[in-house]
């Protein structure tokens, strides 16, 4: 069915296809409307699940992580400082391997204070161990929800579904919805294999000494470091299920083929302009109006930031004369987050690319075509100027 | 997914003395149960088993009388705080190691 709705709307009517079971969530904006939604789909009685009202993002991590460890399919959805007061229950959903899945409708973050768009809540959280997978539009954000369910329960990681406040979170756009027999086909229910049971009781992530120890039966039970290191070791693999469900995806819905890096323009591109979210979609322009000039330049939007997409990354940038990472966050006191990670995939490439870094669009700040034009057109003709450090877009003073 | 596989995932405890390691090394203070004090050894009735009932790390039994693995006690004490007779005291290990000697 073909639909206009709002971003957040997209995002629930996922959750609703998903048949979650259980959704705990405070609200905040501009994640506010998608649990407003959810709230209606269970008082309508559309969505036969437990819609659990709690008094801060941190007990709605702390919810769902009880939910999940009881067996239920469990969903919150949060913004900017929500997503940091859940902070250190997000470590433990992680570190407890609870199939979860959030959206995170990306805010600045404060100080000082802004409801606005960038990507610094997200991007401050991505050593948690969770997998976070970012939307360039509504039917993006609908197709990530029903394949974070699939790639959460295969990998047993918590996976977070990150989109544009505001730019997606509450604009309208067409997108199409699934029938449920299909989602059904795509998504069987969450069958866990492990939960808390009565009739077995068992203490879930008890406290690990420095070494591993011997166990009730003899065995020797994995000590801290083991775990973090199958944790690790899992995320990483995580990468061949997410093209493997991506495969899955495109069988049943007929959308599937990118599933770490989109591609605008990019065949025969010298250029290679590498951003997050919804900005990729807003370059298309810039690239058309520098391609009619005769520039060969293209765009990658980036799907999959944690597990990082490394080989992904260096086999569609190797050969490339230069790379230009836009980004709306930035690792405070060096550089931005994305580009260090992009160079960082580069370095054991044949021939790296040279790499600039622009930050924009802070804390909502208007991302003008005319902006992105200029910068590029700066990061191409003066290649020399530009150094390691991250240039600014969009600044006024 | 398999039980070796979750087991690997996490760390995950049954309840019973011994799934968190080799707990007795860490004990400094050693439970002794006085027997002319403990209610059900001096009326030869299941009785009161506060100390069982207590123990975190499940190593009191429930027997007349009961009897404590110190394999597992951690000496944390808690048993001794909870024994409505005072028939529970906490003795340095120090002084057993001298006896032993
Ligand atoms: S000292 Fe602590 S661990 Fe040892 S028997 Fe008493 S309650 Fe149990
Ligand atoms: S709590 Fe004290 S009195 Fe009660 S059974 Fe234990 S040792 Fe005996």
């Amino acid at each position: 069915m073909h639909v206009i709705e709002s971003g957040n709307v997209a995002a629930a009517t996922g959750v609703k296809l998903a048949r979650v079971q259980v959704i705990a969530a405070y609200p905040i904006t501009p994640q506010t409307p998608l649990t407003e939604k959810l709230s209606e789909f269970v008082e309508g009685g559309e969505l036969p699940a437990e819609y659990i009202p709690v008094e801060s993002e941190h007990s709605a991590m702390a919810v769902c992580i009880a939910a999940s460890t009881a067996g239920a399919r469990a969903f919150t959805a949060t913004s900017a400082n929500g997503l940091l007061y859940m902070n250190e229950q997000l470590h433990w959903a992680a570190g407890s391997r609870l199939p979860l899945v959030m959206c995170v409708a990306n805010r600045g973050v404060g100080a000082p204070w802004t409801v606005w768009n960038d990507h610094q809540d997200t991007i401050s959280q991505r050593d948690l161990g969770w997998i976070q997978l970012y939307c360039a539009d509504h039917q993006q954000i609908h197709d990530t929800v029903l394949k974070a369910f699939k790639l959460a329960e295969t990998v047993s990681i918590p996976v977070m579904v990150c989109y544009d406040g505001y730019l997606l979170s509450h604009t309208y756009m067409p997108f199409e919805l699934p029938e449920q027999e299909e989602v059904d086909a795509f998504l069987p229910p969450f069958a866990p294999t492990h939960f808390l049971n009565p009739e077995a009781p068992r203490n879930f992530n008890s406290v690990t000494l420095p070494d591993v120890r011997p166990d009730l039966h003899g065995n020797t039970a994995p000590g801290y470091m083991e775990i973090r290191k199958t944790l690790q070791g899992d995320l990483r693999r995580s990468l061949t299920e997410i093209e493997a469900i991506d495969e899955a995806f495109g069988e049943i819905f007929g959308r599937s083929g990118t599933p770490f890096l989109e591609p605008y323009c990019c065949d025969d591109a010298d250029y290679v302009v590498l951003c997050m979210g919804s900005l990729s979609y807003q370059l298309h322009d810039v690239i058309d109006t520098l391609r009619d000039e005769g520039v060969k330049i293209g765009v990658m939007g980036l799907k999959v930031y944690r597990p990082f997409p490394d080989a992904a990354i260096r086999e569609a940038l190797c050969g490339r004369k230069r790379v230009i990472v836009f980004e709306k966050a930035l690792s405070y006191g060096n550089q931005g987050a994305l580009y260090a990670d992009v160079k960082s995939a580069l370095y054991s490439a044949e021939t790296r690319p040279a790499v600039n870094n622009y930050i924009l669009g802070l804390g909502g700040r208007e991302i003008k075509t005319q902006h992105l034009y200029d910068a590029l057109t700066e990061s191409i003709n003066n290649e020399a100027a530009i150094g390691d450090e991250p240039q600014w877009i969009g600044l006024k003073l | 997914m398999s039980k070796e596989e979750f087991c690997k995932m996490i760390s995950v405890s049954e309840p019973g003395p011994g799934d968190g390691g080799n707990t007795g090394s860490w004990r400094v203070r050693r439970p002794v149960i006085d027997l002319e004090k403990c209610i059900p050894a001096k009326t030869g009735k299941p009785a009161c088993f506060n100390c069982w009932l207590y123990c975190p790390d499940g190593v009191v039994t429930k027997t007349l009388p009961p009897t404590i693995d110190y394999t597992y006690c951690k000496g944390c004490g808690i048993c001794a705080e909870e024994c409505p007779s005072g028939a529970i005291t906490m003795v340095d290990e120090a002084s057993f190691i001298k006896e032993e000697k």
